[in-house]
Formats: structure tokens, C-alpha cells, sequence
């Protein structure tokens, strides 16, 4: 029918609103790209006034980024992985349970995400002080993890919840163990909202910088560099050229997520 | 003989609700055992304590003469199907049935060839390398069988097995099920609210009310001999004559129970049979039933009372608003226990 057809096609005020929404979006980020090619080292001038690859070269020469990008994907790659042992058991906790103080906990557990990122840093900059821990590489880890088991909790708690329990009772009532039925039940099905979880918990640590400002002593994670970067007035396209291979970088793994999750949601 | 299930003075309560009361029973060693009740009444319960899903709050259960009250369901040598069939939706339907043996570390290649047999012996064999959501109500439902009779446990209980199927299946299973059950003599317990189901299906029927066991007896028993007003009106809807009334129609204040079948009507101008007991009304209702017809007819106390017609030229004089005159034989009366007012 006519109307069908045209209704399927979005009407021209919004596809011009769609078109300046993704500009918005993205404009910025095409600025980065282009201004990490540039041949002028101090301002935003455009149109360019050359093109050169020199600030790759220089790039690399510098072994201050490649430290700091180490120190992130290492700090990253940590947090993560204590926040999805972390996140998964509080939510098989909390899942399915019922007790007194189940809101409370499940209250207190996301309160590292509500405060803001300031009042976190200061408690943890504190408890440092108060261990006497030096401030380094292993506190950092522990105030991304805070965070970031949130992430991954929530994500496997929502999982969890959506999955019938009678499924844990067949399991066992054919034979399956406790142990058994989370090898073989549980977390097949959440396999991919736990892969959700911890891209995002990765990524949150990744460029975190107000607790990391606070939990890091001398350490300086890839967005403490850029941060340190911009009060320096040269070679200004460095910090460009590192945007640029950020952002291959983390491309990566969104498409793969991507790609593996569909599959899944198609099953069910 | 040890029973292949002993209910001990089984109760569950939750918060103020007792949803199993006091029950005892014994269900014998390959019996078709039926669990009947409206929702509600604590027939599913039973069934979770003895799958383990659920323990008592008193009481013990027994299943060969063993106590397994507190043993989890990985320890008890009972499977289960369940409503929904729970089939694990990430493996094929041959990963399903295989998985009780998979879990018990059964060699793969006699996981695999025990798993086909079950699933020839349910008429799946075609479909093993489906997934579940591939496949129709009925087919899940054979599935979900296969799956619980691989362990060849000692006990299959199954929770509303036909409920969700539509009637021409459900008809078809029926049968398949009771020849299933006499091929396996495994001890079949099937919960259900649907009492058609369960006197057609079952050797002996547990009727439960209010988390409390009513009556346990042979379907024929329950049918022609209800032991209490529940009883007579949940199996096969019976006429029940509360103490009053009864009072008023046999000169005993003891409440019965008559069959809609029993019951002969006819117009009220008539006189009624000698010797049979009979009542004045006025014909509300004519529901056609095919073989049968059933009149709902309005006694003169307000009581509501069910005949059921099968030679329809009995109703050839009476019409919808008429007065009638109900009788049946002082034997069909069915005495019952039980306050009914």
C-alpha cells in the first residue's frame, strides 16, 4: 500500500535533523584526525598549510606516551578483570536471593558510580594515606576497580534476572552440581553480558582521569599525559596523533563486541 | 513393600500461608499417581519438596525408604519435566537430553548413543541437532521427557505436562505418556489441575485443597464415592445438598452429593417416582453437550442443581423458565463428610 511505502521513508526535516546530529557527534572527532596531519605545530589554523606524516614519526620516538599507554591498557586490563570476578559474584549473590539489607548492599554497591568521580578520588586518596600505601600502579588498579565492578554487576545482575530459574533446577535436578551448573547453565548465558560489561568497564578505565589524579602518584596513565600535554605549547599534533591511534585501537574491540553479541540476541 | 514415595506429616509454609498442611501419603513402586487441585491448593509444592527443589518446614520425606528431606536435587534419584519444559536454550536438542549424562561424566560417545535412543524412543530422532526454539509446543514437551528419563531415575514427576498443549496433542499425549510409564514402569507422579486429566491418566489420584490432602483414592472411587463436598464438586462438578437442605429433602440434616448423571427431570405436572427423593425447580439453563445435555435448574431455596439428559426426548415438554421436578434414587446419594453449612 502507498502509505506503507512512505512511511518507511523518514520525511526530509528529519533526515536533515539525523544529518546535523551526527555532525554534532562526529565533527569534533574528524577534527582530531585532520589536525594530526598538519605541518603547523602550535595552532588549530585551517585550512591546513600542510600536510606532513612527521608527527607519526615523532610520536613514536617518544617514549613517554608508550609508557603511559602501557600503564592505561595494564590499569585497564586489571580493573577489569577484578571487576567481573568481583561484579559476577555480587550479582550470583544478589541475583535471586532475598534477605534483610539486600537494598541496602545493593545501594551501597553502586554508590561508587553515583558520587561523583572527585569525592570517590579524595576517599581513596584518604584510605591511601591512612594504610600508608604509596601511592602507584596497584592503587590505581584499585580505584578503577571500584567503578567498574559496578558496570559489570549491573550488567550480569540484569542478565541474571531475565534468566528463569527453573533452568538452575532442571540443571540439578538432573544431576548437576552447584559448580556444574554454573559451568554448564549460567554462564554460557551470560557469557556475552559479561563481555558487554567488561568492554565497558575497560573502557571507562581506560580514560578515567579524576580518581586516577588522586590514586596515582607519579604514574601518568595515557589521559594524565594528554592532560599534561595541553599546558606544553609544542608539537601540539602529537597529542592528536595519539588521539588518532586511541581510537583505532579501541574501534577494535566495539566491532568485535559487536559482532560476537548479535548471534546471541538473535537466539532468544 | 517400601513405597517409592512416603509423604511423613509434610508441611511447607510460607509466611502466613500453609501451603502444604500436615500431608501423609504413600505412592506405590511404579504406580501412575496423579496430584489434582485447584491453583493454589499445594500440588506443585509437593512435587518441589520431592524433586528438592523446596524443603519442609516438619515432617519427612521418603523415597524407597530412604529419608532424603534435606538432600539437594543433584542426590535424589528423581527427574523431573517441567511445566515450561526448561529446555537449556544454548544447546541442541541432543546437548538437552545428553546433559544429565554429560554432568555425570558418561563417556561422550555413550552420551551421544543413549541420547539418540531417547530421543527415538520419544519420536525425535529427525530433530537432534535442532535448537529448542526451532520447535513446536509438542515437540519441547517430548524433549523435556527425554531429557528427564535419561538418568532412568526411580521416580518421573511431571508438573502440568499437557497444560500448555492444545487438545488434540494433549489427547495424544495422554496416551503416550501411560504407555511410556507401562513400557519404563517407572513411577510416574503428574501434577495437574484438570480433574478429566487425571482420572483418565492415573491408577490412584491424590486430591488437594488448601495445602491439605482431601482424599487419595482410585479415580473410580472419587468419582462415585467423594468424600467430601470439595471432592464431589472439583471431581466431575457433583450437586452438593448442604445440611439444610439435605434436612429438608431426607429428613437428615447430613449433607450429599448426587451426580448430575443420576438426576432425572421432568416437567412438574408429572408425579414423581415412587421412592426416589425429588425437588422443585425452574429449568434456568440448557447447555448442549453432544451426547448429552446438561439443565441447570434452580431449586426453590436458590440452590443451583445440574441433570444431565442423554435421551433428549425427555426435555421435549420442558422449556427454558419452566417449572420441573428433579429425582433420583436414595443410593446415588452420596454421603459427605465435612461442614457444609
Amino acid at each position: 500500500m502507498r502509505s506503507d511505502a512512505r512511511s518507511n521513508r523518514a520525511s526530509w526535516p528529519t533526515r536533515l535533523g539525523a544529518l546535523f546530529g551526527l555532525a554534532f557527534l562526529n565533527l569534533p572527532v574528524l577534527v582530531i584526525i585532520l589536525y594530526a596531519f598538519t605541518t603547523d605545530d602550535r595552532t588549530y589554523a585551517f585550512p591546513l598549510p600542510g600536510v606532513t606524516l612527521h608527527w607519526f614519526e615523532a610520536a613514536l620516538a617518544r617514549s613517554d606516551i608508550w609508557a603511559a599507554m602501557r600503564l592505561s591498557l595494564g590499569v585497564a586490563a586489571l580493573a577489569t578483570l577484578f571487576a567481573i570476578i568481583l561484579g559476577t559474584l555480587t550479582a550470583l549473590a544478589l541475583a535471586r536471593s532475598r534477605f534483610w539489607g539486600r537494598e541496602a548492599i545493593t545501594f551501597v554497591l553502586i554508590l561508587p558510580i553515583a558520587l561523583p568521580g572527585i569525592v570517590t578520588g579524595i576517599a581513596l586518596l584518604a584510605a591511601i594515606k591512612a594504610a600508608h600505601v604509596d601511592p602507584g600502579f596497584w592503587t590505581i588498579v584499585a580505584g578503577h576497580t571500584t567503578f567498574c565492578t559496578v558496570i559489570v554487576y549491573n550488567n550480569v545482575v540484569a542478565r541474571l534476572r531475565r534468566m528463569p530459574h527453573n533452568w538452575i533446577e532442571a540443571s540439578m535436578d538432573l544431576g548437576a552440581d552447584g559448580a556444574q551448573t554454573f559451568r554448564y547453565i549460567v554462564l554460557p548465558q551470560m557469557a556475552t553480558a559479561l563481555l558487554a560489561g567488561g568492554m565497558l568497564a575497560f573502557a571507562l578505565s581506560f580514560d578515567e582521569i579524576i580518581v586516577t589524579l588522586f590514586t596515582a602518584g607519579h604514574d601518568e596513565t595515557l589521559p594524565i599525559w594528554f592532560f599534561n600535554e595541553l599546558f606544553r605549547p609544542r608539537e601540539r599534533p602529537i597529542t592528536n596523533v595519539v588521539a588518532v591511534i586511541v581510537m583505532a585501537v579501541t574501534l577494535l574491540p566495539i566491532l568485535l563486541a559487536y559482532y560476537l553479541t548479535r548471534p546471541a540476541e538473535e537466539q532468544t | 513393600m517400601t513405597a517409592a514415595i512416603e509423604f511423613r506429616d509434610v508441611s511447607r509454609v510460607y509466611g502466613d500461608v500453609r501451603a502444604v498442611d500436615h500431608v501423609s501419603l504413600q505412592i506405590g513402586s511404579g504406580e501412575f499417581f496423579a496430584m489434582l487441585g485447584p491453583s493454589g491448593s499445594g500440588k506443585t509444592t509437593c512435587l518441589r519438596l520431592v524433586a528438592g527443589f523446596d524443603i519442609p518446614d516438619n515432617g519427612y520425606i521418603l523415597l524407597d525408604g530412604k529419608d532424603v528431606t534435606g538432600l539437594p536435587p543433584y542426590e535424589r534419584d528423581v527427574n523431573t519435566v517441567f511445566q515450561d519444559y526448561a529446555l537449556f536454550p544454548h544447546m541442541s536438542v541432543l546437548e538437552n537430553v545428553a546433559y544429565g549424562l554429560r554432568v555425570r561424566k558418561v563417556a561422550r560417545v555413550e552420551q551421544q548413543r543413549r541420547a539418540m535412543e531417547m530421543l527415538e524412543l520419544v519420536k525425535l530422532g529427525a530433530l537432534a541437532q535442532r535448537r529448542p526454539s526451532q520447535l513446536s509446543g509438542g515437540q519441547r514437551q517430548r524433549v523435556s521427557l527425554a531429557r528427564a528419563l535419561i538418568n532412568r531415575p526411580r521416580v518421573l514427576l511431571l508438573d502440568e505436562p499437557l497444560g500448555a498443549l492444545d487438545l488434540k496433542l494433549r489427547e495424544e499425549m495422554q496416551i503416550e505418556l501411560k504407555n511410556l510409564q507401562r513400557q519404563l514402569a517407572i513411577t510416574f507422579v503428574f501434577v495437574t489441575h484438570d480433574q478429566g486429566e487425571a482420572l483418565s491418566m492415573a491408577d490412584r489420584v491424590a486430591v488437594f485443597n488448601h495445602g491439605r490432602l482431601e482424599q487419595l483414592d482410585s479415580p473410580r472411587t472419587l468419582y462415585t464415592r467423594p468424600a467430601t463436598e470439595f471432592v464431589a464438586r472439583f471431581v466431575g462438578s457433583a450437586n452438593v445438598a448442604g445440611r439444610e437442605l439435605a434436612r429438608q429433602l431426607t429428613g437428615i440434616a447430613q449433607p450429599f452429593a448426587v451426580r448430575a448423571e443420576k438426576i432425572r427431570i421432568q416437567p412438574a405436572s408429572r408425579p414423581p417416582a415412587p421412592g426416589a427423593i425429588h425437588c422443585d425447580g425452574k429449568l434456568v439453563d440448557i447447555q448442549y453437550h453432544g451426547a448429552t445435555s446438561r439443565c441447570h435448574v434452580q431449586l426453590a431455596g436458590g440452590e443451583m442443581f445440574a441433570a444431565s439428559v442423554s435421551h433428549q426426548a425427555d426435555l421435549e415438554h420442558t422449556a427454558i423458565g419452566a417449572p420441573v421436578t428433579l429425582h433420583w434414587s436414595a443410593d446415588d446419594a452420596v454421603p459427605l463428610v465435612g461442614d457444609s453449612g
